[in-house]
């Protein structure tokens, strides 16, 4: 029988990094095939290559349908081909009805008058066929986001989907609403339409799939019956890899405690009932990496932005640096008491793309490097310097802006601009993302000298072998809990994934 | 490598390139209107009335270039201008209070105003776009309740002097003399810098050419402005300001956290700043700039009227944006906003030589502003 999806040999490079090498993945009709992996390791990058995201010819491989090669250019013409993916960020227009969504640029109309009658009678029937008790005419605003992905479902279907690409959907989902999404996943199963499941929840795995394919590193490791295969031998296939030589092998000498924190937790702004951090307490001692691991939606990276004054949701707790309770109700107030934080996503949270370099690194210790009120450009540009040489930034001049540099130069225009702060305590937040080898290296051995130097860092990393690698302790949250603390010695691929899927 | 360096060649080059078009727009306009107006244009007299024409808009442009760089926008300031002109009138005639109190009292009224609407901007994070659309209306309103919609004559001489006097020629010269050694000053110690750091390789020599040509425009604008009477005050102060602007923007920590607002506020905000009231400062200043120019209006027309400074606002916007500044924010240089108001200003002076009809002028200014932004677009790409 000819497979509903074939992916052959699926390459994919972006420059400096190949993110899919050679990926195989088949599924047939009515078959639920989850895909799992490291954060990073191609499981989006293979979905937007099926969906069309990345055009046909940017890619190398080829994807058949129903055993006919397809050519994607657009979204547009995967949907025709009956592909359809639910994103975990969902796609729906919130200020729009239901049926307006299900329907959105496919209205039902004559000549571009929209035939609102007929719309509404299908977006009912299709509602009725998914067993959700929800008038069409409803905004889907005023929808949790558990009812939110059943009208995206209901969408997929009035497409007349044969296919299902499932992201992470139940990461913002409750108990009974992952019940009622497994109910019509399997009746969608039983009326033959075939499925990717994508997700962190081995559990949630288990108990629907039938084949399971393994990704690592941007290859396939294999696809298995899901009767061949239990938790741990799934996990010891996600992470099984040699940890290379690209860390340091160094121990570092450790101080006092430079910063505690107690009983954290916090909100989501728009969820006050919803924790994202849950009672987390830790401590960091000087000259000590913390590694905190977890997967995505953990609460690793709300956990610092709580402790650095940024979050914007409630939350509570105490910290405590070098022995002497603070109070931080701003980033600037973080500063104040020396900590640094290099943020995520360097673009959106770091820089100031169209600013030069010598802008960017003195930011945050402006005052303190310039003055309080006058800025002195010999004083900037000397600071600058240094800490570009400390650092080799690579880059014409001080004067360059930081949009034009490579990400490795850019992450390290952010690390300086908090050296410049003079912080005790350093907090990085997925430090390499987006980088290539070569600075990934440089940076593991800036965050150890730095270490050497007495700071007291604090790492999140998705990259299970970079937080190994790196850390001297490794803290593991889940789903905004601390699940496992574990020191370099005891610390393993195994025992912290087991502690990071719960 | 090599194509980052490429890059960054080109972003330089244009960068520069941007700041010689608009001096070089404005040469082609003036030359174009003394061609046309048989050779009265590029006249002392009419030079001296052109800049002060400029002066009042070149004020707020000052200030709206902040507002736009920190990612905001002030509608309400042409109003504002209403109101803090009349209530200098109103001070001087109807309060009988003195000439210092009540030039103070207009630019306070702007101050306040100017935090109100920062504060409800920053803190309350309404929208500028719409806190200044309702002080549009409001202020106006508020003048033309205290005045009755009447126009208030202010009579006291040295009040009138502040809008229609004129710097003694000396006086001229001393300023000349004292900005020639500035700019001498800042062309040494860049070089001193330049050496310092080993930034490129400029010699003494060349940075000292570099200042010729600011130093010839110095001595042409004195020349020029006492040719007919010498500087009018109204220069004099719009020129302190675009002074005190260029210090605030270039050399302060307040300065340049304007810029990294509008860059990138998230950033800006995680980097300690505290973006709230930063903004809050920046209305407040173009409120002050706002008072200040109201004082040189009403003083130049010698009375207040309840409709003055309208639609000041798209001027004085029209002006930044001409100088380049971006209104996405993070853009924009006090220089660019001066000149731009120059050119503004030379074009309403120049059709009004030309006796064209008002709906031509205001055809010509709109798309000369649209093709301006229009081209600028074209030559980033």
């Amino acid at each position: 029988m000819t497979p509903l999806l074939e992916m052959k040999d699926i390459t994919k490079e972006f420059p400096g990094v190949k993110a899919l090498d050679e990926v195989n993945l088949d599924l047939h009709e009515g078959e639920f095939h989850a895909l799992v992996g490291e954060n990073g390791a191609g499981k989006s990058t293979l979905m937007k290559v099926l969906s069309g995201v990345y055009p046909y010819g940017n890619y190398k491989g080829d994807i058949l349908i129903n055993g006919e090669i397809q050519k994607f250019q657009t979204i547009r013409e995967a949907e025709n081909a009956g592909i359809a993916i639910i994103f975990q960020e969902l796609s729906l227009v919130k200020e729009l009805t239901i049926a307006e969504n299900i329907f959105l640029g496919r209205e039902p109309s004559n000549l571009g008058v929209i035939n609102w009658h007929k719309m509404y009678q299908d977006a009912a029937k299709l509602l009725k066929d998914l067993n959700l008790d929800i008038n069409p005419s409803t905004e889907v605003g005023d929808l949790g986001i558990g009812q939110q992905q059943l009208v995206e479902i209901a969408k997929a279907l009035s497409q007349d989907a044969k296919l299902l690409v499932l992201d992470e959907p139940t990461a913002a989902l409750t108990e009974s609403e992952v019940e009622t999404l497994f109910e019509i996943l399997r009746k969608l199963k039983d009326r033959g339409v075939g499925m990717i499941y994508i997700s962190h929840k081995l559990d949630e795995v288990f108990e629907m799939s039938d084949r399971i394919t393994v990704l690592r590193d941007g290859q396939t490791v294999g696809t298995h019956h899901a009767a061949e295969l239990d938790k741990d031998k799934v996990i010891s296939l996600m992470v099984g890899r040699e940890v290379g030589d690209i860390f340091p092998e160094v121990s570092h000498e450790f101080g006092e405690v430079a910063m505690e924190v107690r009983n954290l937790t916090a909100f989501e702004p728009d969820h006050p009932d919803k924790k994202l951090v849950d009672n987390v307490s830790f401590k960091v001692r000087k000259g000590e990496v913390l590694g905190i691991a977890g997967l995505m939606g953990a609460g690793r990276s709300e956990l610092l932005a709580t402790i650095f004054g940024a979050w914007r949701g409630n939350h509570s707790g105490e910290v405590y640096v070098e022995g002497k309770k603070v109070d931080i109700r701003s980033p600037k107030d973080a500063i104040d008491v020396g900590i640094g934080f290099v943020t995520e996503d360097r673009k959106r949270y770091g820089l100031i793309l169209d600013q030069t370099i010598l802008d960017n690194s003195t930011l945050a210790g402006l005052k303190d490097i310039s003055g309080r009120f006058l800025t002195s450009r010999p004083k900037e540009l000397s600071a600058t310097t240094e800490v570009m040489e400390k650092l080799n930034v690579k880059a014409p001049s001080a004067m360059t802006e930081t949009g034009t540099l490579s990400g490795g130069n850019q992450q390290k225009v952010v690390i300086g601009k908090w050296l410049l702060t003079n912080p005790k305590i350093l907090f990085l937040d997925e430090p390499t993302r987006g980088i290539d080898v070569g600075a990934k290296q440089e940076i593991y051995a800036e965050i150890n000298l730095l270490a050497e130097e007495g700071l007291a860092i604090v790492m999140v990393s998705s990259e299970l072998p970079e937080v190994l690698g790196v850390s001297d302790r490794i803290l593991v949250l889940h789903e905004g809990r601390a699940t496992g603390e574990f020191s370099k010695e005891e610390a393993t691929p195994e025992n912290v994934m087991a502690a990071a899927t719960g | 490598m090599a194509k980052t360096e490429d890059s960054e060649k080109k972003k330089l080059r244009t960068s520069s390139l941007r700041a010689y078009t608009m001096i070089g727009a404005l040469v082609v306009i003036w030359l174009f209107f003394h061609w046309q107006t048989g050779s009265i244009f590029l006249t002392p007299r009419n030079l001296s009335n052109l800049m002060l024409q400029t002066s009042v808009t070149g004020i707020i442009a000052v200030g709206m270039l902040m507002v736009i760089v920190s990612g905001n926008i002030d509608l309400s300031v042409g109003s504002l201008l209403a109101l803090a002109g009349g209530t200098a009138a109103l001070c001087l005639t109807v309060l009988g209070l003195g000439l210092i109190p009540s030039v103070l009292a207009a630019i306070a009224v702007g101050v306040a105003i100017g935090f109100f609407q920062g504060f409800l901007t920053a803190y309350a994070s309404i929208p500028a776009f719409i806190v200044t659309l309702g002080g549009l209306l409001a202020w106006r309103g508020a003048i033309k309740g205290i005045s009755k919609s009447e126009t208030i004559s202010v009579s006291d001489p040295a009040f009138k002097a502040i809008g229609q006097s004129y710097l003694a020629p000396m006086g001229g010269w001393i300023l000349a003399v004292a900005a020639i050694v500035l700019i001498l000053f800042l062309a040494y110690r860049s070089v001193q810098n330049q050496k310092m750091y080993g930034e490129g390789d400029t010699s003494f020599g060349s940075e000292m050419a570099k200042a010729l040509l600011p130093i010839a425009g110095v001595i042409a604008f004195i020349y020029v402005m006492n040719a007919y009477a010498g500087i009018p005050i109204p220069v004099l102060i719009f020129l302190a300001v675009a002074f005190f602007g260029f210090f605030i923007t270039n050399n302060t920590t307040f300065g340049r956290y304007i810029y990294a607002i509008g860059g990138n506020a998230e950033a800006a905000r995680l980097s300690g700043i505290n973006n709230r009231a930063v903004v809050m400062k920046v209305f407040a200043i173009l409120g002050a700039f706002t008072g200040i120019a109201a004082v040189i209006y009403t003083a130049r027309v010698a009375a207040a009227s309840p409709d003055a400074g309208t639609l000041l606002e798209l001027d004085a916007i029209a002006a930044c944006v001409i100088g380049g500044t971006s209104l996405m924010g993070g853009r924009g240089t006090v220089f660019g906003a001066c000149l731009g108001a120059l050119i503004m200003a030379s074009l309403d002076n120049g059709m009004s030589l030309l006796n064209y009809a008002d709906f031509t002028q205001e055809l010509i200014k709109g798309t000369i502003l649209v093709a301006a932004v229009g081209l600028d677009m074209i030559g980033r790409k």
